[in-house]
């Protein structure tokens, strides 16, 4: 056998420039960047890169060998190699002004059939949804896009239709389970299948025009074409394990779209709710399966009661009671709030929406109907009001789903000043990370009340001691006594910090014989803690700051009202 | 018709632009000429009085004619339309011929009356009784042409004739002079005279003045205020189909149909046959087919997955490396989030110095607030970010990594805790105060009474351990390297090795009888029988101390011939052995008291020899160099083994009492321990010094071993060896005791236990000697 040469097998062989790929592939590299986000193929980082690159230091694209032999046999390469040959014969039919022709070559355009790609990438089911996250948040952007160079009207409604029909798997399912207004936009968390999926929808209107070295809408508008596809196949299983027809009919064609409906971008925002708050066809209205669910739970629980089953079992709870959170409730929204996201999440907890009906389409009752429970407003004043009614602002929805539990109304009222919406995504369990009082608040709610009295008792203190200034003074033994025990605590005090002192040295003396091999990962490790403790440390300070500032304007406000009514 | 109607505009614009220029006129009282606009707002009555028409030309007679003859024609195409027309008609238009005088523009005017006239006859449905009649006044009216022939110029521009006397030429080919051209001053007369002057009209074609009759000025008036100039014209008269829009039974013409009509087309036959077959092979589409297939266009859905978990095999990506999911937004991408996430000025200023690098901001995005979700704008990087988030997924090079989520206290060996460990030296107790330079090195006795010191400032001190009291001082001449006590307690003596002397000393205190003995043992120097080799002799002389040397305590001086770094005691306190490095082959002495006598144990150095150590027990030597540390076998004069210290420079070394275990102290921050049963290679490299260590020391009886450090510090360990082999040493390190001050970069130089006690001392740089209890 013929001794192997340098470079001809391990690393060296392992993987392919993009170069050399595309020279194998006989594409261009607009063909090759197509097929590499079609296909899902992407570069590799070589565990020894001047190895794998056969000796040369600079750094290039490389390519698993096996990916790029994978594309070779890939059939939408003959497809790509048609819109070749197409766009030069219609670029000849129009060079040469055969307009005959050239009808006949558009009618006959290359069609590119991804079906294959999708089942191929997404070996099954929950492989999608675990990959889902990318591909909604990039779709619900371009529903809202206007037709583009590259972005053909038809891919902004296709996107249009699919993130419609997924919202109303995701009410249908009552599978959202975290909301929250970020500045970017609205995260969704939604559980499918066990899995956690995430996706932003934009604040309206999300589209700007972009410089082209900024934002390259072409390569977008590929993965759009690909995530088309799959959000499609996504759906199609959801409808059907929800025993729901697909596609959904609608009671306005919201796929098709009229010129008239581009054209007035409100128009098409409120059919896209409108279409939001309806009931979808069933295939057949039988049997929910939530009970068996209950059950099952139950079982486990009788089996044995570990610290395990017991959590299960209290998310479990928490599950059941937020997909009830709304129920019998009704809502009004007012037309200044951005009706999308609410219906949403009053839609998939049981609640009832509706809106105005001269403005929007899509209403179901009235604002003068007296079962509203709640009318969501977000202006500092309201003309008319109802009694029978609590009016919120609309972060009250969204606190409401993240905490699980319908808050009471009062800091949510109109023209309130808001508490601070936190994001639920943070992990409770979290260690040296600052947390928030409010956010400890919520977790313990025993917290708040202490934090709200000691205040107050702050205040007292305040208080008393003025009140001890204007006393008499305090008899000298009693002072003397005072003083002793201060300096006993001084003393301690004194200890207490040697201890520590010790303790930290012994600590540091040990950290020394940590074994030379996790050396660099000991340091690495503790530089990040000290990081996080002085990120933390910082916070703290400044929210200390903050509310001593706070409390002085109070204090100011105070004194002045006082002065005010003296002088009154 | 239309093309004499047309010329006749154009000559005569008096039509269309004469209404302002007569009203304009009656206040101003000034000559008009026509054609010529005068924009006056001012409006007047029209009603001034009647005039008559005056003419003056003869020309105007014919043209009369003229004109009837026209519009006589008009007339006939008329009853040809309607098939009939009424007398009424005729008779009014006769009337109107007698009443006109002869104008031209009065003439053009009837014709358009006269034509309504003929309209609203055939409305009424005359009859063809007098047809006869007509076609006499037809052609009694008939002349050439309805031409303006008083002036034969024709259609030009009559200020060609501005500087002649005539106007143009009659028919006749006689110039037509102009009239007389009146002055102001007639022209004033003529206003003031002449009631008629407001009415009165210049003809462009003659020249003439002309008055305008009281119909025509009602006339112009009516068309000016845009109404139908004929005052009897009915607007709403009801509408006449003229055409009817009924299918009639019968066909109008009788021609027979043509054969074509009834045979197919042969061209047409090929060529339906030609789509056919088109529609048929697929090649063509109707239109019907065509708009199915728009409407169907678009993907189809179905079910693509059987069950959710299964897999079909087929072929794949390989080794497929998912791509991370993006972060979850935290507290501060709330659009309302708790105060402290909001940057402060000092922040701000940071997140602008970044400008340029992005990448090393703490948050990618800046914390907002906003009050209420009304004004929360759209976010500005949005698009961008999904765009990089896209490049990421296709361009970003993927690996899979093992990340470590575990805590850096997990990486900490688990050791008992220094509390369980004691007793060991904690605090600091005496400070030895009196050297006046750095003290290099100290020794203590074998009862741990006293120690003593060597320093630069060419002095050795002897100290009382319990008080810290200095009992002597000896001045040696040169700088004191290193000093070593002798371990055998039956004699009181300290080797000294200042400069290139090697001073045996007898300290003189403690125990008098041991003073004595010792002075005794040493006084009768025994006889050497064995005649010493001349590469012995020129490197060392012994000597015995004489007169004012032996007062002060030195007994045997033996003079090397470089330097001497280092002394070190055979345990039994018979042999001793000494360090020169720059000694070449001959750098490692080794001596015997009793015998006075000198060995070179080496004929060949293997390198920079550093220090050597006698084997607690065994006949062995320890020799380090600058990187290794070899052992040899002194009775059968061999090498035993050679350790590998895996560092630059070595310092000292120390041996443990049991004599298996060796720790060697390195220039480079290290400390090596090694196990001399288990390898050749350190069983344990301890790092607990920040600069280079010195110097490090066992303790006798307890498992402590202290090291000391240019870092100024006296770190001491619990060093536990077991008598089972199968158990490793346990190695902890206790406590570190800094209470050195630092001197030009040197700490601590020297380090030793006390024999009994866990007491540590330590010979510092800052010339003080310290101990710890």
């Amino acid at each position: 056998m013929r001794r192997l040469k340098k470079y001809e097998s391990g690393e060296g062989s392992q993987y392919i420039s993009r170069r050399q790929a595309l020279r194998k592939l006989q594409l261009s590299l607009n063909d090759f960047r197509r097929l590499c986000i079609l296909k899902g193929i992407y570069p590799r980082e070589p565990k020894h890169r001047r190895r794998a690159q056969r000796g040369s230091s600079d750094i290039k694209i490389l390519y698993h060998s096996k990916d790029i032999k994978f594309l070779l046999h890939e059939p939408i390469v003959w497809t790509l190699r048609d819109y070749k040959i197409f766009h030069r014969r219609t670029n000849r039919d129009r060079a040469i002004r055969d307009f005959r022709n050239l009808k006949r070559r558009l009618d006959a355009f290359p069609d590119l059939k991804l079906d294959h790609i999708v089942k191929e990438r997404y070996p099954t089911f929950i492989d999608a949804i675990k990959d889902l996250d990318d591909c909604l948040t990039l779709l619900f952007l371009f529903s809202t896009f206007p037709s583009l160079k590259f972005v053909p009207r038809e891919q902004s409604a296709m996107c249009r239709r699919l993130t419609i029909e997924f919202l109303h798997a995701i009410i249908a399912s009552k599978a959202l389970r975290k909301v929250f207004i970020s500045i970017k936009g609205y995260y969704f968390q939604a559980d499918i299948k066990g899995q956690k999926v995430t996706w932003i929808v934009p604040h309206y209107y999300p589209f700007q025009p972009q410089s082209k070295s900024d934002v390259d809408f072409k390569v977008m508008s590929i993965f759009v074409e690909f995530y088309t596809i799959m959000l499609g196949f996504v759906n199609f299983r959801l409808y059907h394990s929800l025993n729901l027809t697909y596609p959904p009919q609608f009671p306005k064609a919201v796929g098709q779209d009229d010129e008239s409906e581009l054209s007035n971008e409100q128009t098409f925002v409120s059919e896209r709710i409108a279409a939001l708050n309806i009931d979808l066809l069933k295939t057949d209205a039988t049997v929910q399966d939530e009970e068996e669910e209950e059950l099952d739970i139950d079982l486990l629980s009788s089996d044995a009661d570990s610290e395990r089953i017991k959590k299960m079992k209290q998310e479990a709870a928490q599950v059941r009671k937020l997909k009830t959170l709304f129920k019998g409730l009704k809502f009004f929204i007012n037309r200044e709030v951005p009706r999308e996201p609410l219906v949403l999440i009053i839609r998939s907890f049981g609640g009832k929406v509706s809106w105005d009906k001269s403005l929007f389409a899509g209403a179901t009752f009235d604002e003068t109907d007296e079962t509203i429970t709640h009318q969501i407003v977000d202006r500092p004043q309201v003309s008319k009001k109802y009694m029978s009614r609590d009016y919120v602002q609309p972060q009250y929805v969204f606190d409401c789903v993240n905490q699980v539990n319908l808050l009471p109304v009062n800091k949510y009222f109109i023209g309130a000043v808001l508490p601070a919406h936190l994001s639920p995504f943070v992990d409770p369990n979290r260690e040296e990370v600052y947390i928030p009082p409010e956010e400890k608040a919520l977790r313990d709610p025993s917290l708040i009340e202490t934090h709200e009295q000691s205040d107050d008792s702050d205040e007292d203190n305040d208080n008393s001691k003025s009140k001890s200034d204007e006393e008499e003074p305090i008899a000298e033994p009693e002072r003397d006594a005072q003083l002793e025990e201060a300096f006993k605590l001084e003393l301690h005090k004194e200890n207490t910090r040697a201890l520590k002192k010790i303790e930290t040295e012994e600590h540091r003396l040990k950290a020394r014989m940590v074994k030379p091999r996790h050396r660099q990962l000991f340091r690495k490790l503790i530089k990040e803690k000290q990081e996080k403790q002085k990120e933390h440390w910082l916070l703290d300070k400044k929210r200390k700051r903050i509310n001593a500032e706070q409390k002085e304007i109070k204090k100011k406000r105070k004194v002045e009202d006082r002065q005010t009514k003296a002088s009154a | 018709m239309a093309k004499n109607r047309n010329r006749k505009r154009k000559a005569s614009p008096i039509e269309a632009s004469t209404a302002e220029p007569l009203e304009s006129s009656i206040e101003e009282n000034e000559e008009i000429e026509i054609g010529e606009e005068v924009v006056d707002g001012n409006d007047s009555s029209d009603s001034e009085g009647e005039e008559v028409y005056t003419s003056d030309d003869e020309g105007e007679l014919s043209f009369e004619s003229d004109e009837e003859g026209n519009f006589s024609r008009n007339l006939n195409k008329m009853k040809l339309n309607g098939g009939g027309e009424d007398s009424s008609g005729e008779d009014e238009n006769a009337d109107a011929e007698k009443e006109e005088p002869s104008s031209s523009n009065t003439a053009k005017k009837e014709k358009l009356q006269t034509s309504v006239e003929a309209f609203k006859s055939e409305l009424n449905g005359s009859s063809s009784k007098k047809n006869q009649q007509e076609e006499e006044d037809e052609y009694k009216n008939d002349t050439s042409d309805e031409e303006d022939i008083r002036n034969t110029v024709g259609n030009i521009p009559m200020h060609w004739y501005d500087e002649y006397k005539h106007i143009g030429y009659d028919w006749d080919a006689k110039k037509i002079i102009k009239p007389a051209r009146r002055d102001q001053l007639d022209d004033f007369l003529k206003r003031m005279e002449d009631p008629n002057f407001w009415r009165t009209v210049k003809d462009k074609q003659t020249g003439q003045d002309i008055v305008i009759s009281e119909a025509d000025i009602e006339l112009i008036k009516r068309i000016n205020s845009q109404r139908i100039p004929d005052e009897q014209y009915n607007d709403y008269a009801p509408w006449v189909e003229w055409f009817t829009s009924e299918v009639e039974q019968m066909p109008i013409t009788n021609v027979p149909a043509h054969k074509r009509s009834f045979l197919p087309s042969k061209s047409e036959k090929t060529k339906v046959a030609k789509l056919v077959h088109a529609i048929k092979m697929g090649w063509m589409k109707t239109t019907e087919q065509r708009e199915k297939e728009k409407a169907a266009a678009g993907p189809k859905f179905y079910m693509l997955w059987e069950s959710d978990t299964d897999r079909e095999k087929m072929r794949r990506i390989h080794d497929h490396v998912s791509a991370p999911k993006r972060d979850l937004p935290g507290h501060a991408e709330s659009y309302n989030p708790p105060p402290e996430y909001l940057f402060d000025d000092k922040e701000m200023k940071e997140w602008h110095k970044f400008k340029d690098e992005p990448q090393r901001r703490k948050l990618h995005f800046m914390p907002q607030k906003f009050n209420s979700l009304r004004e929360v704008p759209a976010y500005s990087r949005y698009i961008r970010e999904r765009f990089l988030r896209c490049l990421d997924l296709y361009l970003c090079p993927r690996a899979k990594r093992m990340k470590l989520t575990i805590d850096a206290e997990y990486l900490i060996p688990k050791l008992p805790s220094p509390k369980d460990l004691q007793p060991f030296p904690t605090v600091e107790s005496i400070v030895y105060t009196g050297h006046t330079d750095m003290i290099r090195t100290i020794s203590i006795e074998p009862y741990g009474q006293y120690i003593v010191s060597g320093s630069d400032d060419h002095t050795v001190k002897i100290w009382e351990v319990s008080t810290g009291r200095c009992t002597k001082t000896i001045d040696t001449g040169d700088i004191v390297r290193s000093v070593a006590w002798c371990p055998n307690s039956k004699i009181s003596l300290i080797a000294v090795a200042s400069g290139q002397r090697l001073i045996l000393l007898n300290p003189k205190v403690g125990d008098k009888m041991l003073i004595k003995k010792t002075d005794d043992i040493l006084i009768e120097a025994p006889k050497i029988d064995v005649l010493e080799s001349e590469r012995i002799k020129s490197a060392v002389q012994w000597a015995a101390a004489e007169g004012n040397e032996y007062e002060t305590g030195y007994r045997i001086i033996i003079t090397h011939f470089k330097p001497i770094k280092q002394v070190t005691w055979h345990g039994k306190g018979d042999y001793f052995a000494t360090v020169m490095p720059e000694g070449a082959n001959r750098s490692a002495l080794i001596h015997q008291l009793s015998k006075r006598r000198t060995q070179i144990p080496f004929s060949k150095s293997k390198g920079l020899i550093q220090c050597v150590l006698f084997h607690p027990i065994k006949p062995c030597l320890f020799v380090a160099t600058q990187k290794n540390i070899r052992i040899y076998d002194l009775v059968k004069q061999e090498l035993l083994k050679k350790l590998l210290s895996n560092s630059k420079w070595i310092s000292d070394m120390a041996i443990h009492p049991k004599g298996d275990n060796l720790l060697v102290s390195t220039y480079d921050k290290k400390m090596l321990w090694f196990d001399l049963d288990l390898s050749t290679k350190p069983y344990q490299t301890i790092r607990l010094h920040r600069n280079a260590v010195r110097s490090s020391a066992y303790h006798l009886r307890y498992p402590l071993f202290a090291s000391a450090s240019d870092d100024q510090s006296v770190i001491v360990s619990h060093g536990m060896v077991y008598n089972d082999l199968l158990q490793n040493p346990l190695i902890v390190p206790l406590k570190k005791l800094q209470t050195h001050k630092p001197h030009e970069d040197f700490g601590v130089f020297d380090v030793m236990w006390h024999p009994a006690q866990p007491w540590v001392f330590s010979a510092g740089a800052d010339s003080t000697i310290r101990l710890y209890t």
